[in-house]
């Protein structure tokens, strides 16, 4: 095991692909020579050239266009939109493209290709840099949409995507970027559509994704030593497709649920977790299922005003408590 | 051209008697551009084209009773019913797409030509499109990705002087909306007559030589007129009639007939020709109508490269 940081775990997952397989490429802006604007692609230039590492114009729908057809023609690329509040210009390529073309041709075409992107907030970026959109992505029949809050899994879900036949939207949550941990040597790949039991419990279960995760995991801890409450926390890690049997099999033994999300309130993933329990485990439910989100706004700059939005460790035991109790 | 128009009229017929629904783009009118194109590409070279694409389609050698049938909704469709007339697409045959949102397959046309550079394959990308893509972002952005890159790619705006109802000088900063532009991508401004099969033939032929050669992307504007509206029963009426006679003057079937005539093949042989062609029509227009509904079950399969459309385990 070696141990790297979750923006080192992008690039080492990346290289690992581009290794094995000459049909990957790799693109978008700055992502080449300046290594990404959150150094996440450094050294794959060097070590792959131009050819395949590519520096692009800031043209998001020329860059996921081209990651269409080049995909759509034998070729597995990867493209970068920088911050993904980008998608809003050029969702037309992956919405009504990417998601639609295999179905509409009756199955003629396939499109093995990843686009990644840096989501989500706790960065002070404002409002248009902050977002979390996988249930942007979650909405559309076709796309394929992956969030990992370790550097293990960074690595070894980009490179299942990579390897997937489908299409793949890898959101990175930014503020994790520089969070160390442990990483498999050798070739990693993970399998999409696994949820992960991050800590098993008898009271509630508390599904969380991306950077909700590890504050899932600190208000576990928190609800266990100082309330005498013992929960799960389930790491969903991909949303489609959705590993609804790990979630199913832990609330029927907890009879709870509390899902953890970083979007604004309507229509996030967890919406979606909710009815499915609500429909196939009503029975075995001890009380409501409770959302945590981010309410309906956009999200403010000011640390002291994001902060209060998000969902945060102190929110989340609040919540838990309420249920429990 | 004679098999395009064939098809397109019949297309048109089949919706007057509510045998095609949704809606149908002709490109009657328009022949001579896929014509000229698709005879001097390739077998495998790639073409992405528009909802107005059936003449496109049908120059790669796409059966005419797949396209028919696809417009009808039956099981015989190239896409079995699932994409529609807007929609065509035949891998097979090189037919990369048909795209329904105004300017969306110039990057794609981009990539699958950046693909044919990677591998080394000699294969030319070409994209159709109308004037009024060329007010659309993704237009500028393809452009300037192709030339940046090198592209062996072909940029073709079919320039039929109207966008859906507006006329295009109206909202268009340069008189050749293509042409006019060429210069900002570092391009040679190449503007024909697209109602001129052999004209279109020769520049097809020049920018093909150039991109196979390695000196990238071209951008050419050919001047043509759909004979009819926009899509469906649009009578057109909004097009001055003085305007309306001077295009079908310029009828590129009837003056490659003339020319041809001119050249020394006489009226038989051609008569000939535009009766094999009418009988192709109908006997796939017959094949197409006897072709039963899709199966159900396929409307909820093929979302995914397994064929599936799971969601959840
Ligand atoms: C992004 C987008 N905006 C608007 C439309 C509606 N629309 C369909 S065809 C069309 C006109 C396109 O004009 P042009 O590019 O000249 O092509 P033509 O139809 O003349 O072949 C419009 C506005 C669309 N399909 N996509
Ligand atoms: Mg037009």
């Amino acid at each position: 095991m070696a141990e790297l940081s979750y923006r080192e775990a992008v690039a080492a997952g990346i290289a690992q692909e581009m290794r094995r397989d000459p049909d990957v490429l790799f693109l978008g802006e700055d992502v080449a020579a300046a290594g990404g604007v959150f150094k996440a692609t450094e050294g794959l230039l060097d070590e792959f050239g131009p050819k395949r590492v590519k520096d692009t114009p800031i043209s998001e729908q020329a860059i996921i266009g081209a990651t269409m057809g080049a995909a759509m023609t034998g070729l597995r690329p990867i493209a970068e939109i920088m911050f993904s509040d980008f998608f809003a210009v050029c969702w037309d390529l992956v919405a009504n493209q990417i998601a639609k073309t295999r179905y509409m041709t009756d199955g003629q075409c396939s499109f093995p290709l990843v686009i990644r992107s840096a989501n989500g907030g706790g960065s002070r970026f404002g409002a248009q840099h902050s977002q979390s959109i996988e249930n942007w992505a979650m909405a559309i029949p076709g796309l394929k949409v992956v969030a990992p809050s370790t550097p293990a899994d960074v690595k070894g879900l980009l490179a299942a995507s990579i390897r997937d036949p489908d299409p793949v939207m890898f959101f990175e949550q930014k503020s994790l970027y520089s969070v160390k941990g442990e990483v498999p040597d050798g070739e990693h790949v993970d399998t999409l559509g696994t949820a992960r039991v991050v800590c098993t419990g008898t009271d509630v279960t508390i599904a969380a994704l991306a950077a909700m995760v590890p504050r899932a995991l600190k208000a576990a801890k928190i609800l266990k030593s100082e309330h005498g409450i013992s929960a799960s926390v389930i790491d969903i890690r991909s949303l489609v497709p959705l590993d609804t049997q790990t979630l199913l099999k832990s609330v029927s033994e907890t009879g709870r649920l509390v899902t953890v999300e970083e979007n604004p309130r309507l229509c996030g993933w967890g919406a979606e977790v909710a009815s499915i329990v609500a429909e196939e485990l009503f029975w075995d439910l001890d009380g409501p299922i409770v959302r945590v989100t981010t309410p309906h706004v956009p999200l403010p700059s000011a640390a002291s005003l994001e902060d209060e939005v998000l969902p945060n460790v102190e929110r989340i035991v609040r919540s838990v408590q309420r249920l429990v109790d | 051209m004679l098999e395009c128009r064939g098809l397109e009229k019949r297309a048109y017929d089949l919706f007057m008697q509510n045998l095609v629904k949704g809606t149908s783009h002709l490109g009657l009118g328009q022949e001579a551009v896929a014509a000229g194109f698709g005879t001097a590409m390739r077998p495998d070279d790639y073409t992405f084209c528009t909802y107005r694409g059936h003449n496109h389609t049908l120059v790669r050698g796409v059966p005419m009773t797949a396209i028919l049938g696809e417009l009808m909704g039956r099981a015989c469709g190239l896409l079995r019913g699932k994409g529609g007339s807007m929609h065509l697409t035949s891998i097979q045959h090189g037919v990369m797409g048909s795209y329904a949102i105004v300017g969306a397959h110039l990057p794609i046309a981009a990539g699958a030509a950046l693909s044919a550079q990677y591998r080394k394959t000699q294969q030319v990308t070409t994209a159709f499109f109308g004037d009024g893509t060329t007010n659309i972002g993704a237009f500028h952005e393809a452009l300037n990705l192709a030339v940046v890159w090198k592209l062996p790619v072909v940029f073709v705006c079919e320039n039929n002087l109207y966008m859906e109802y507006t006329p295009i000088e109206q909202v268009t900063a340069v008189k050749n909306p293509a042409a006019d532009r060429a210069a900002a991508y570092g391009l040679k401004p190449i503007l024909i007559d697209g109602n001129d099969v052999d004209v279109v033939y020769e520049t097809a032929l020049a920018a093909y030589e150039k991109a196979r050669s390695g000196d990238g992307p071209s951008l050419i504007e050919a001047q043509t007129y759909r004979h009819g509206g926009h899509s469906r029963a649009d009578p057109g009426k909004y097009r001055p009639s003085e305007e309306v006679e001077a295009w079908l003057a310029r009828d590129p079937i009837t003056n490659y007939r003339a020319r041809l005539e001119k050249l020394g093949i006489d009226g038989e042989t051609l008569g000939r020709i535009e009766a094999d062609v009418q009988a192709a029509v109908d006997l796939a227009t017959e094949t197409a109508k006897e072709s039963p509904k899709p199966p159900l079950e396929i409307a909820g399969i093929d979302v995914w490269a397994d064929g599936g459309a799971e969601w959840r385990n």
